[in-house]
């Protein structure tokens, strides 16, 4: 066991992957000015730097997956992966299926997102659920060391294309990584901490906040469990529906907007597959329906908090029992919690 | 402090050079504070910003990307405005949504910015295509990117498009070497990005960027054409980023020879020797400037510092009209 941070754990499942299998390489815009460790090691043909092109650095990768080599490319921030879009979505994640699958697409693109940086909406959107949406696709979003380190592994490994979205609040974030090999399956939730009256559910940054509304509540006599997805899809679907079953309420919390996002989804199926269990609505904290501002306190307020989160719980376990005015709707951002 | 920002004598393009020069520092000191992340200062391609803008009526446009400052300044934008939105004040001129880097300014006329590499590119063809469309209209519209942004597909579409729909449109490409933390020799196979605004039949010229005479003369030269003849002109001032992508930046990646080569053709020092040398420019006329364009940044700071951070019912505002 170590205590690395989350950029440390990254720079360690790349080089570990690249010396396990010859095929993978890496590239992007500044990929080896700043992973020069991996040019020494692995050579300059296998990690390089690209013009500034989204479009050709995305195709490149899907020519090079359908024909033997596993290309991880850098697109830096997730809004710069507009200009790639056909490429991932309608190269990547349909051409298997549209040849009847004679190809594979074992690639991964990497893209930062999230609130802490204040440098606005187009650095900072957080764009996974239209990837989630978009077939042939996998994506994937840690929130901890360990679970960067084991997922890259897996995802370099998997045969489809996966999008491995990065919260930058949590580049230098620090956390135990078990010594040794480290993979975290595709497609399976962590249950962070077990709980009996309420679930909370998301991933990224916000599994933070939950963990600690979480402990807000356990002051307060409210067991919270708080569920990591870490994989968008697949979506760990028996881990959610068991802790929906089991605590009967629960808050999904995300920082994408709230139309049509994952947590739309989780509802959904919730509500489809546990209603009986249901003690109350389901809640979800989203960030609104606008773009990310640069300014400071906007873009913190843009991000759902720590007392937000334990206060929606709170409304979840009073509403039973009080047997009083149903809990308020999902929320977005502060100015509607507000509201 | 008001400036002249259509006066095209040597001295007071000096002065707004010099203008650029002390906000950039500012903004990267407070940057090194750690409250302006981020920013992308233009330290070292002044001279590219001033010569073209002076070269510009108050009736054309122009659209800018992440290292915009220059260009917002040497439009005549009000220094404190700009420091208050790289630091998220309500003050800002985009009220602290943008912060440093999609800045624009309706009315300065610095329409549309993105930081989206290569955005403005995409934007400038609708923004020169509406003033095709008013009769009569002489307008020209600039747009500022980098040598990065010609690697982007969307520069060669636009360049196309403004040929063949012969669109107003002066497309100025600072070439300052560096795309981001890649020198531009790992990522392109000429020398200038004008063979390829060439290529595309569009007439292309490279000057030295670092003189702002021959900047502004050569701007002068295409807006002159623009006006005339209603096609798009291309214009590459090569130049040299001396600090570093954004701040902070250690720039350990650069070369120092090149990196010192350049500073010793620093814009601002070229033009005051050669006015020294002519006797235009004494040292007590460069310390009035210096004094001048140093005390209104640090009012500037001042403005911005002092001002509010917006309302947090702002966060919702202005997505839809
Ligand atoms: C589409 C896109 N890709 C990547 C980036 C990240 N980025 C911001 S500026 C920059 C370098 C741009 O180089 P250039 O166009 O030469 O302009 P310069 O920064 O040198 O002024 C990069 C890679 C971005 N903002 N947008």
């Amino acid at each position: 066991m170590s205590v690395i941070t989350v950029n440390e754990a990254i720079s360690q499942a790349l080089a570990e992957e690249m010396r396990r299998d010859p095929a993978v390489l890496m590239f992007g815009e500044g990929v080896a000015t700043k992973r020069a460790n991996l040019v020494a090691e692995f050579g300059a043909a296998r990690v390089r730097n690209t013009p500034l092109a989204e479009g050709i650095i995305a195709g490149t990768a899907v020519g090079a997956a359908a024909t033997g080599l596993r290309p991880i490319v850098d697109l830096l921030f997730a809004p710069f992966l507009c200009f790639a879009m056909d490429e991932i979505v309608n190269s990547a994640g349909k051409l298997r299926y549209l040849s009847g699958g004679q190809f594979k697409f074992p690639m991964v693109v990497m893209a930062m997102s999230g609130a802490g940086w204040t440098v606005g909406a187009q650095h900072n959107h957080n764009l996974e659920a239209w990837f989630v949406h978009s077939p042939g696709l996998k994506v994937v979003m840690p929130s901890s060391a360990a679970d960067f380190k084991g997922l890259l592994k897996a995802a370099i490994r998997d045969d489809n294309p996966v999008l491995f979205f990065m919260d930058l609040a949590l580049g230098y974030q620090a956390g135990e990584v078990p010594a040794g090999e480290v993979l975290v399956p595709l497609g399976r939730a962590a249950t962070l901490r077990e709980g009996r009256d309420v679930s909370l559910i998301s991933y990224a940054k916000t599994v933070h906040h939950c963990v600690a509304a979480a402990e807000t509540l356990a002051a307060r006599g409210i067991s919270a469990e708080v569920i990591d997805l870490r994989s968008l899809k697949p979506l760990d679907e028996a881990a959610i529906l068991a802790s929906a079953r089991k605590t009967g309420r629960v808050v999904v919390v995300h920082e994408a907007s709230r139309l049509c996002g994952v947590g739309a989804e989780i509802a959904a199926f919730v509500g489809e597959h546990a209603f009986g269990a249901l003690k109350a609505p389901v809640r979800r904290l989203t960030g609104p329906d606008a773009p990310a501002p640069a300014s400071w306190p906007l873009e913190q307020a843009f991000v759902p908090q720590a007392d937000a989160i334990a206060a929606a719980a709170l409304e979840l376990v009073a509403a039973r029992r009080s047997a009083g005015p149903s809990p308020r709707p999902s929320t977005e951002g502060a100015v509607s919690m507000q509201a | 402090m008001r400036q002249a920002e259509h006066d095209p004598s040597p001295l007071a393009m000096l002065e707004t050079m010099m203008l650029i020069r002390a906000y950039e520092e500012a903004v990267a000191g407070i940057a090194a504070g750690g409250t302006a992340p981020g920013t992308c200062t233009s330290v070292g391609q002044e001279a590219a910003a001033v010569g073209v803008l002076r070269a510009l009526a108050r009736r054309d446009q122009i659209l800018t990307n992440h290292r915009s400052a220059g260009h917002l300044l040497a439009r005549g934008a009000d220094p404190g405005r700009l420091i208050a939105e790289v630091l998220g004040k309500r003050t800002g001129y985009c009220k602290g949504k943008s912060g440093s880097l999609h800045i624009s300014a309706a009315e300065l006329g610095v329409v549309l910015t993105s930081t989206i590499v290569g955005g403005e590119l995409s934007l400038a063809t609708g923004v020169a295509l509406s003033r095709t469309m008013k009769p009569g209209d002489d307008g020209v519209v600039a747009t500022f990117f980098g040598d990065g942004a010609a690697c982007e597909g969307v520069f060669h579409e636009s360049l196309n498009l403004a040929a063949m729909w012969s669109l107003p449109i002066l497309y100025v490409c600072e070439n300052n070497q560096w795309q981001a933390f890649v020198h531009r020799r790992e990522t392109m196979p000429v020398e200038h990005v004008r063979t390829w605004a060439a290529a595309h039949g569009i007439e292309a010229h490279t000057v030295d960027g670092n003189d702002v005479e021959v900047v502004h003369a050569a701007a002068s030269a295409a807006v002159a054409r623009i006006r005339a003849t209603r096609k798009p002109v291309f214009l590459e001032a090569l130049t040299y980023r001396t600090r570093g992508h954004y701040e902070p930046d250690d720039q350990a990646y650069v070369d120092p020879a090149e990196l010192a080569a350049w500073r010793a053709r620093d814009p601002i020092e070229l033009l005051a020797q050669r006015l020294r040398a002519d006797g235009r420019l004494d040292d007590a006329g460069f310390a009035r400037i210096s004094l001048r364009t140093h005390a209104a940044i640090d009012e500037a700071v001042a403005f911005a510092k002092a001002s509010p951070f917006p309302e947090l019912s702002e966060l919702v505002t202005d997505v839809y009209a």
